[in-house]
């Protein structure tokens, strides 16, 4: 399982890149792994507000359906388009081309909570059990 | 899949496997004091000879289905083919839903993909779902669809030429929700105010519903009513309670309507007392994951072999619980086939010959009515198989008058529109002879 050691991670399976005030967010390896085929994404709009671990959009397999959880409050700068049309790059690259959205946050301290990568190891083991 | 009961030898072992000694002991979990512990208080069983008999008698309790009938409104009588219900019979398809465990019942799903086949190019609509339960709830779920298409947009116009009880399900179904419906006024023409409905499109008004032909026969002006609804950015619904009319008319969508819904009744069951009905309901590939209800998929399986499935079922409330697109889980599956069987046995040109003989009977019906004295043909609008006339009598008086004569005459038209109290909304199918139009004449005049 592939767990980037530059990125943070919530607890509902997300990553974060944190660059300054803006964070890129995206679903984690694991969490795709478990879904399986994703089959449909919705994605809210740029300009949008998001709020802390509120939903922000939602991602759909064959048999399930999740919804994606903002890490931090703030406002939608980009979306990546073109996972609308291709809901499966988030299946063969969670964490490059299957980026969600970007926020620009507004206020970083929210940021405190989330877990580095060996955190998150532990934290997905702990789930497995 | 068959339909077979199970014999007490495997009731036994089932409650054995289950170590419990009768099923009563499986409704334990229900409290001692909800549950029944007598017989239901049903009528003895009867012999074949007095069933009928009984059910004969309660029959011609009914006057109506022996009269000549005029009325459309919503619900149009067609003639429907012997072998449909010869066909509907059949052990393999005698259920009312999609079944659960789907791909085992490729007959099934074959049947529901080919309905949605032909309903797709009827509406012509690149994808069309496996049904819903009526005309009304089809377009309460569109509009509902359509809000959470514009997601950031909560106004919803309904015009006032659709039929009443449609707009009174869609006020239901968005009753509880910010949206609140506002409606269209109609000009004295009998059709949708594009005025109104111009001045109405501000940027919060997701979608506008408009029925074709609208509930007083008339046609509306659909590729005006898209384009002026386009401009606002808004969705075009467009609702079909008579799909016979697609005979002739051009697909709702190629003229700009964006979600498609209607009653497909007429299509294969017949009136029966008026229901069950059949939501028909179709829209672009672009807006599927807004669909409600369930869809049939054709692919291949892994060794290539062409196979049906349900398809997009994570929209639904299986699946996606409270987030789900709308909380119907089933369809009307033995409509939704005897629609399939219908218009197969139609094909293409019966179909569109049936539409052509509608339009007419009711062409000729309205020019015949129209120059009895005391009689005018209400609007100028192109209709297909209804019309509205303008009675100097007063229509309520009319109608009990030609129901003593054995045919009800139509609609008075008050009951829906108290502005056209004075006006008698009458259809005009295939159904209809020459000799029962002389006979409505012959009414009306008197």
């Amino acid at each position: 399982m592939n767990i980037p050691s530059e990125l943070k991670y919530t607890q509902d399976h997300e990553w974060v890149r944190v660059e300054d005030n803006v964070v890129t967010v995206g679903i984690s390896d694991y969490a795709q792994e478990e879904l399986g085929d994703i089959v449909n994404i919705e994605l809210p709009d740029e300009d949008d507000e998001v709020h802390k671990s509120e939903a922000f959009g939602a991602v759909e397999s064959v048999k399930a359906s999740s919804e994606v959880f903002a890490p931090a409050s703030g406002k939608v700068l980009e979306i990546n388009e073109p996972l609308l049309d291709a809901p499966e790059t988030i299946n063969e690259d969670p964490y490059d081309e299957g980026w969600m959205i970007k926020i620009e946050i507004s206020n970083p301290s929210e940021l405190d909570d989330l877990m580095d990568a060996s955190a998150y190891e532990k934290y997905i083991k702990e789930e497995l059990k | 899949m068959r339909y077979i009961p199970h014999t007490q030898d495997e009731i036994g072992q089932m409650l054995d496997t289950l170590g419990v000694n009768n099923i009563d002991t499986l409704f334990d979990c229900i409290p001692a004091k909800l549950r029944l512990k007598r017989p239901l208080e049903l009528p003895a069983p009867l012999d074949e000879q007095s069933l009928s008999g009984l059910l004969s008698d309660l029959a011609a309790d009914n006057p109506a289905a022996g009269m000549t009938s005029f009325i459309g409104a919503g619900a149009y009588a067609h003639h429907v083919p012997a072998a449909v219900d010869q066909l509907l019979l059949r052990g393999e398809f005698f259920t009312a839903y999609t079944p659960y465990q789907p791909e085992v019942s490729q007959g099934t799903l074959q049947a529901v993909f080919e309905y949605q086949s032909m309903i797709a190019e009827l509406f012509g609509c690149e994808v069309v779902n496996a049904s819903m339960y009526d005309g009304a709830t089809a377009a309460a779920e569109a509009l509902l669809m359509a809000l959470r298409i514009k997601r950031k947009r909560q106004g919803i116009l309904v015009a006032r030429s659709n039929h009443p009880e449609v707009r009174s399900v869609c006020e239901t179904y968005l009753g509880e929700m910010q949206a609140r419906p506002e409606e269209i006024p109609m000009t004295s023409g009998g059709t949708c105010d594009l005025d109104a409905l111009e001045s109405m499109l501000g940027d919060d008004v997701a979608a506008v519903l408009v029925q074709q032909p609208n509930a007083l026969g008339c046609l509306e002006d659909l590729p005006r009513i898209a384009e002026i609804v386009q401009r606002a950015s808004a969705l075009l619904v467009v609702s079909v309670l008579e799909p016979f009319s697609l005979g002739l008319l051009e697909a709702p969508v190629k003229l700009g309507a964006d979600i498609v819904c209607g009653e497909g009744m007429g299509l294969g069951s017949g009136l029966n007392f008026g229901g069950p009905g059949l939501g028909l309901f179709g829209c672009s590939k672009k807006n599927v994951w807004q669909m409600p209800g369930r869809l049939v998929g054709e692919t291949t399986d892994d060794r290539g072999r062409r196979g049906y499935v349900l398809t997009m079922s994570s929209r639904e409330q299986h699946i996606r619980r409270a987030r789900a697109t709308s909380n119907i889980c089933s369809n009307e599956g033995l409509c939704a086939l005897a629609a399939a069987i219908h218009l197969s046995l139609l094909g293409k040109r019966g179909f569109v010959k049936l539409a052509e003989i509608n339009a007419a009977n009711a062409r000729a019906a309205c020019s015949l009515l129209g120059s009895l004295p005391g009689v005018e043909r209400a609007f100028d609008a192109p209709f297909f198989n209804e019309f509205t006339l303008r009675l100097s009598a007063d229509p309520e008086i009319v109608l009990r008058r030609l129901e003593s004569h054995g045919i009800l005459g139509g609609i008075a038209l008050g009951r829906f529109y108290s502005e056209f109290k004075d006006c008698l909304l009458v259809c005009v199918t295939e159904l209809n002879t020459e000799s029962q139009l002389e006979a409505l004449a012959a009414g009306l005049e008197s």
